[in-house]
This record gives structure tokens, sequence and C-alpha cells, in this order.
């Protein structure tokens, strides 16, 4: 192996990197805030680049009815829960929050796919699609298992998995997509060529990281969800929804995810279950962040990019082996040098 | 009186029933959910397009039953077994992916029911106890065609790069096989995995032997990852392909990465642009038709065309097997595998079929014509 070749073969590690850093945050965020391994996040990143394309190819997307479906469902249930609670006094605001804002967006989408809108437009639609599916999957699946333990959450989360991949089949269709590229601008760094996209992707985990740091630390919501974080019953007692806090941590990952899809979709075909791979090796990156550092995450992601990159310069037949190997001796250190906490007895 | 109502159709159910099993029964599967959907859904309406055309023989009716098996070998094994056991048919035709069709192929042996497989099967059949055929064209032939024409291209360096399956190995197999007699060298043997992100890291690999022509051994839409790749590296010379390729979406997305692969694929393809007296032309518009009418769109692929032979292959051997015994017996399987597997000469739309015992393929060499994508259109190149 030459440099140019290793020069080569980094940046485009880097850039599968940042990609897979975006969805990793997500997950770390959505892990912490809500005890929820959100393993269909992938599917999310995947869903808002077929999205795209559906927009691109001037269709209503399937996406418009996967969030009718979920806003009817998640509404007639919170509107129940209210109602056996004895609360009417807030049904309207949540017939506001989880019907009427969801359809408004699919309304949005709807009128603005009768004239075609032009490329940043079609971006800003997919991803507001995108945004509630998470937020309403939560209040219809996870919700109501708020308190269950960790390992309950997972298996839960990988069914949901499965019927996600279901639905994507029935609403994208069988085929993979590749949406127009958002730049062909290409430059050169010492003699080895960059492509526009590459830096592209770099500059979005950066600046999404940068903004997500930003908003932890200087916005009253997001220390109200690190406060959640840390402690989901010393955040209640301070007067901070748990709920509520959820719900911004799944609108937050969901907005990452989005993305990272629209990212990803110019240079790799996306098909109805490309999510899952893209989730998978996320979270390998979250897991060497042990779950709950950010900056941990992304370098995680990062690593697991490069390594993916060389991993299929030296031996293409053994690449995802050697990838997923990465997760043994993490997971021994991890273990062995953490202190176990009894999360479970706390509460 | 209500109760009586319901047993009276429930008899009548029972009755029609039993009156609808004289008509030869086929089960087919194929899979239209899963990774192998995308193919498994042409196959799908490839079989109604034949039904379409052809749905009685010798004043017989077929009733066709279809299954999916969402791209699973057991469930295609469960299928099998339900079609056989419960649904009494004649005849199986499947699948979409290879290694559900050979676990089907087990079921069939094992019951002794013929089967018309519609993806390549592997192997060598025991002759006394063969109950199965496989219509397309056999990969290590699919390469063969395809490295002819490199040589005739004055092709000699070829650099490899397929999946990291079952289909990655058939085409890097059959361009190995050809190579000590056709005077190429394959240099390279990169894999990659249908659902990655990149291939720069393989791509570098392949350039560095410095090839004359990539021969791609991937299928459908993640096909392009490697042209696409190999256009950015800036890559000038040659591509290759097989007919896993020729799929709308393909060209889509490789858009003009793509522009100027050759491919081998079967004469269905472009039947338009096919000489006359080409075997293939007439049964290929007719094909056409049937396929537009029964779907609603027109064809676009070759997979479809796969479960219109294996129709063929059957109706003529169902012909001649009727005039033995009646249909849903024991002897009329029988009779039904030994018709199949004397097939001769037969012209479907991808090629003419000659089956004989000991063998699961029956083409040769005129089932393939080598067409170049043109301006986003396949356009055949004698």
């Amino acid at each position: 192996m030459t440099a140019d070749i290793a020069a080569i073969l980094a940046i485009d590690g880097i850039a599968t990197g940042a990609v897979y850093a975006l969805v990793a945050i997500g997950t770390v965020l959505i892990f912490t805030v809500t005890r929820v391994i959100f393993i269909p996040f992938g599917d999310i990143a995947a869903f808002t680049a077929l999205t795209l394309a559906a927009l691109d190819a001037r269709q209503i997307p399937g996406t418009v009815g996967l969030v009718v479906v979920l806003a009817c469902m998640a509404c007639s249930m919170e509107v129940t829960s209210l109602a056996r609670a004895g609360e009417l006094r807030a049904v309207p605001k949540a017939v506001l929050g989880y019907l009427v804002l969801p359809l408004i967006v699919v309304g949005i989408v709807w009128l603005t796919m009768r004239f075609t809108p032009p490329m940043p437009v079609r971006i800003v639609l997919a991803l507001l699609l995108i945004m509630p599916i998470s937020p309403l999957l939560d209040r219809i699946v996870f919700r109501p298992i708020a308190d269950a333990s960790v390992l309950l959450l997972l298996t839960v989360s990988v069914a949901l998995h499965f019927a996600l991949v279901g639905l994507g089949l029935l609403f994208f269709g069988p085929e993979g997509v590749r949406t127009e590229p958002l730049t062909s601008m290409a430059i050169e760094i010492a003699g080895v060529h960059v492509s526009g996209q590459t830096v592209l992707i770099l500059t979005a985990a950066l600046v999404f990281s940068g903004l997500l740091f930003l908003f932890f630390d200087f916005t009253l919501i997001g220390k109200a969800l690190r406060a959640t974080a840390l402690n989901r019953t010393g955040a209640r007692l301070m007067g901070i929804r748990p709920a509520r806090a959820g719900t911004i941590a799944y609108l937050l990952g969901s907005l990452m995810a989005g993305v990272s899809g629209i990212l990803i979709a110019p240079v790799n075909t996306i098909f109805y279950d490309s999510g899952f791979l893209l989730g998978l090796k996320a979270f390998v990156g979250a897991i060497v962040g042990g779950m709950t550092s950010y900056p941990g995450a992304a370098l995680g992601a990062f690593g697991v990019g490069l390594l993916e990159s060389f991993a299929s310069f030296q031996s293409s037949t053994l690449k995802d082996v050697i990838v997923f190997s990465l997760l043994v001796p993490v997971l021994l250190w991890r273990s062995l040098a953490s202190q176990h906490s009894e999360e479970e007895v706390e509460e | 009186m209500r109760k009586m109502l319901s047993l009276t159709a429930l008899i009548g159910g029972l009755v029609a029933a039993s009156t609808a099993q004289a008509d030869i029964t086929i089960g087919f599967v194929t899979s239209l959910s899963g990774p192998g959907s995308s193919i498994g859904i042409p196959y799908g309406r490839g079989i109604q397009a034949a039904l379409e055309y052809k749905n009685e023989v010798n004043g017989e009716k077929i009733k066709l039953i279809q299954l999916d098996d969402g791209s699973d070998p057991s469930a295609a094994t469960r299928n099998a077994r339900k079609l056989i056991e419960e649904e009494k048919v004649d005849l199986l035709i499947g699948t979409a992916t290879a290694p559900s069709t050979i676990a089907m192929m087990a079921v069939a042996t094992e019951l002794k029911v013929p089967m018309i497989a519609v993806s390549p099967v592997i192997g060598q059949p025991n002759p006394a106890d063969q109950w199965g055929i496989s219509v397309p064209q056999p990969a290590s032939l699919l390469v063969k065609v395809v490295a002819d024409r490199m040589k005739r291209d004055a092709m000699k360096n070829i650099g490899y790069i397929g999946f990291s399956d079952a289909w990655g190995d058939l085409v890097y197999n059959g361009a190995k096989a050809v190579e000590t007699v056709d005077g190429i060298k394959v240099l390279t043997n990169e894999r990659y995995a249908r659902v990655d992100t990149s291939v720069t890291g393989q791509i570098l690999k392949v350039l560095a032997v410095r090839p004359d022509a990539v021969l791609i051994g991937g299928s459908g839409t993640q096909g392009a990852l490697p042209l696409l790749a190999l256009s950015e590296r800036g890559f000038k010379g040659k591509t290759y392909g097989t007919v896993a390729l020729v799929n709308p979406d393909f060209v889509r997305v490789g858009g003009k990465a793509a522009e100027g692969i050759q491919v081998s694929a079967g004469p269905v393809i472009v039947a338009e642009q096919l000489p006359d007296n080409h075997f293939a032309k007439k049964l290929a518009l007719e094909f056409r038709a049937a396929f537009q009418k029964a779907n609603n769109v027109p064809t676009t692929d070759g997979f479809s065309a796969y479960s219109f032979d294996g129709w063929m292959i059957f109706t003529s051997a169902a012909a001649r097997a009727l005039k033995t015994a009646k249909p849903g017996t024991v002897e009329f399987r029988k009779a039904l595998r030994d018709e199949i597997l004397s097939t001769k000469e037969l012209s479907g739309v991808h090629a003419v079929y000659n089956f004989k015992p000991g063998a699961y393929h029956g083409v040769d060499e005129r089932a393939l014509v080598i067409v170049r994508l043109v301006n986003g259109a396949w356009t055949y190149q004698p």
C-alpha cells in the first residue's frame, strides 16, 4: 500500500465514518434520555433517502401514509389514556400535538408537490416528513412500557425494526434508489482528489455535533434532557416530564438520522432494508463510546468507518467480519473497566 | 336452519374443490418480500403473463397457486411441502433466489413431483432420480459468452469485482473456467456486500493491476456501485457484466458511469431489435403483449421471461403427458417429468431448450446475445 492509496482510503473512511457518527450520536441521545436502544434508527435514515428519491421522482412518498396512520394511532392512544385519567382539559393539546401537527406536515408536502419545488425545498420536505415518525412510534410503542427493563425495551425495538422494514418494502418497493448529488465540486488536497460530497458529509457531521453540544450546554430544554438522562426519577421530582424529554430526544435524533440519510443517498444505493447495517455499524461506534458519551460515539463511528475502508482494501471478503469483531475486545474492555451500577434496583 | 345452510355451503364448497382437482394444478413459489424481492416480483409478473398467454392444455384448465417465500429457504421448503401435500400440485415452479430453489428441488425430489426451477441450480442431478430442470442460462455460459466478446475486443487482463455471495462466486468461477482456453487473464477477485456504502478500497485494488477491462459480478441497482467508483477514479477501459445487471434502476442509478457496458443477456431483452429470422422474436413480442395485458405495465427485465419460458416447457410437456395419464395422479406426475426431461428444440423467448436426464440446464449459446448500454438503452450487438 502506497501513501497515495492510504490517503484515498482514509478520506473514504472518514466520509463513511461521518455518516455513522451522525446516526451513532442520535442513538446515544435516545438511549440516554429514554433507555431505549433504538434499533430502527438506521431505517429512519434509509427512509429519508427513499422519501427524498420519491420526491425527486415527483411522486408522493409512502412515508406520507405512514405518518398519517401513526398520527391517528398515537392520537387515539393519547386521548384514551387522558380520558381514563380524567384529564379531559389536556385533550385538545394532545390532538394538536399528535394529530394536527403531523397532518399539517403531510398537507404541506401534498400541496408543495403540485408545483415542482427545487432541490433544497425537497430536502426540507423529506426531513419534515421523517421527523414525526420516531416520536409517534415512541408514543405508540415505547411510552406504555417506559418503565420496563432495558432488555425488554431492546427486544421491542428489534421487533419494531422488522415491522418497519416490512412497511418499507410496501411503501418504497424492492429496488434501490440514488438521489442527485448535492454538489459536483471536487477539490484537491495534497494531490489527493476529495469530492465535494465528502466535504459536505464531514461538515454536516461537525456542525450537527457542535449544535448538539451548544444545545445541551446552553438551553433549558437541553439541560432538562441531560437531567433526565442522568436520573429519571430525580428529574421528575424537579418538574421535568420524562415523556416530553423523550419526545424531544426522538425529534432531535430523527433529524440527525434524516440528515445522514440525505447525505448518504447520492453516494450509495439505498434499499428499503439498507438501514439495518447502517444502524448496526453506528451502534458499534456508539458501543465504543460506552453508549453514554457523544464524543466517544463520534470517535467510535469514525474508527468504524476507517477500519471498514482499510479492511475492504486488505480483504474485501472479510471486511464485515473485521468490523464486527472489533466489538469483542471493546466489550471486554468496557465490562472490565467500568463500574456496574444496578440501575434496575435504584428506582 | 342456519347451521343446515352453512353445512350445505360447506359441502358445496368441498364438491367444487374436488371437481377443481381434475384440472392441472401448478404450485408457484416466488419471493415477493425480503432481499430477493427485486427479482421475485418480476418472476411473479412473468407467471401471470404466461397464464394470460396460455391457460389450458388440450382442453384441461390450468390452476395456478402462488405463494411467497420471503427470500427464505426454509419458507420455500415449507411452501413446497404445503403445495404438494395439501394442494396436490402436479408441478412446482420456483423461485427467485438460488438457495431457496435448491431447497425446493430437494423437496420435489423427495416427494416425487416434477419441478421447473426459474433460478440457476448448480450441481449434477442423479439421472435415475431427477425431478427438476432449470430454465435460466447457467452462469458459466453467461460468462463464457462475455469472455468470447472480451477476446474479440482484444482484452487480455481482466479485473473482477462482484458480490460477496453465491452470485459473485458463480461469475468469478465462470470467468476462471474460460481463462485457460481464451487467453484472457482474470487478475483480481474483489468482493462487496449488497448493502455496502463504498467500494473505493476494492476498486483501488482492481486498478492497481492495470486491467484492460473490468468484469462486474453484481446484480440490479447495486451492480452500478463499482462502475460509479471506477468512473470516479478515471478508469477508461471497457466494462463487462452479465444479464443480472439488466434492470431499469441499474441504468438510472449508473447513469453516465454505466454507459458502454456490455452484458450477455437473453434475446428477449432486445426483442424488437432482433433480425426477423431470430427464433425468439415472434414469441418475445407476444410475451410482451401478454405481460402488458396481465400486469398493466411494460416488461423491463429478463427475469419475468424465465417464468414464461418455464411455462412454455411445462405446457408442451403436459400436452404430451396428458395422452398417458390424468392430472392429479402419481402417473401424471411421472409422465410429466419424463416429458419435461425429453424436451426437444423448444423455442422460448430466452433460448432453444433441449433437456435430458443428468443435467439441469438445457440451453446452448443461441440463448445469449451481447447487448451494450447506449444512451440509457440496451442495444443489440451482433
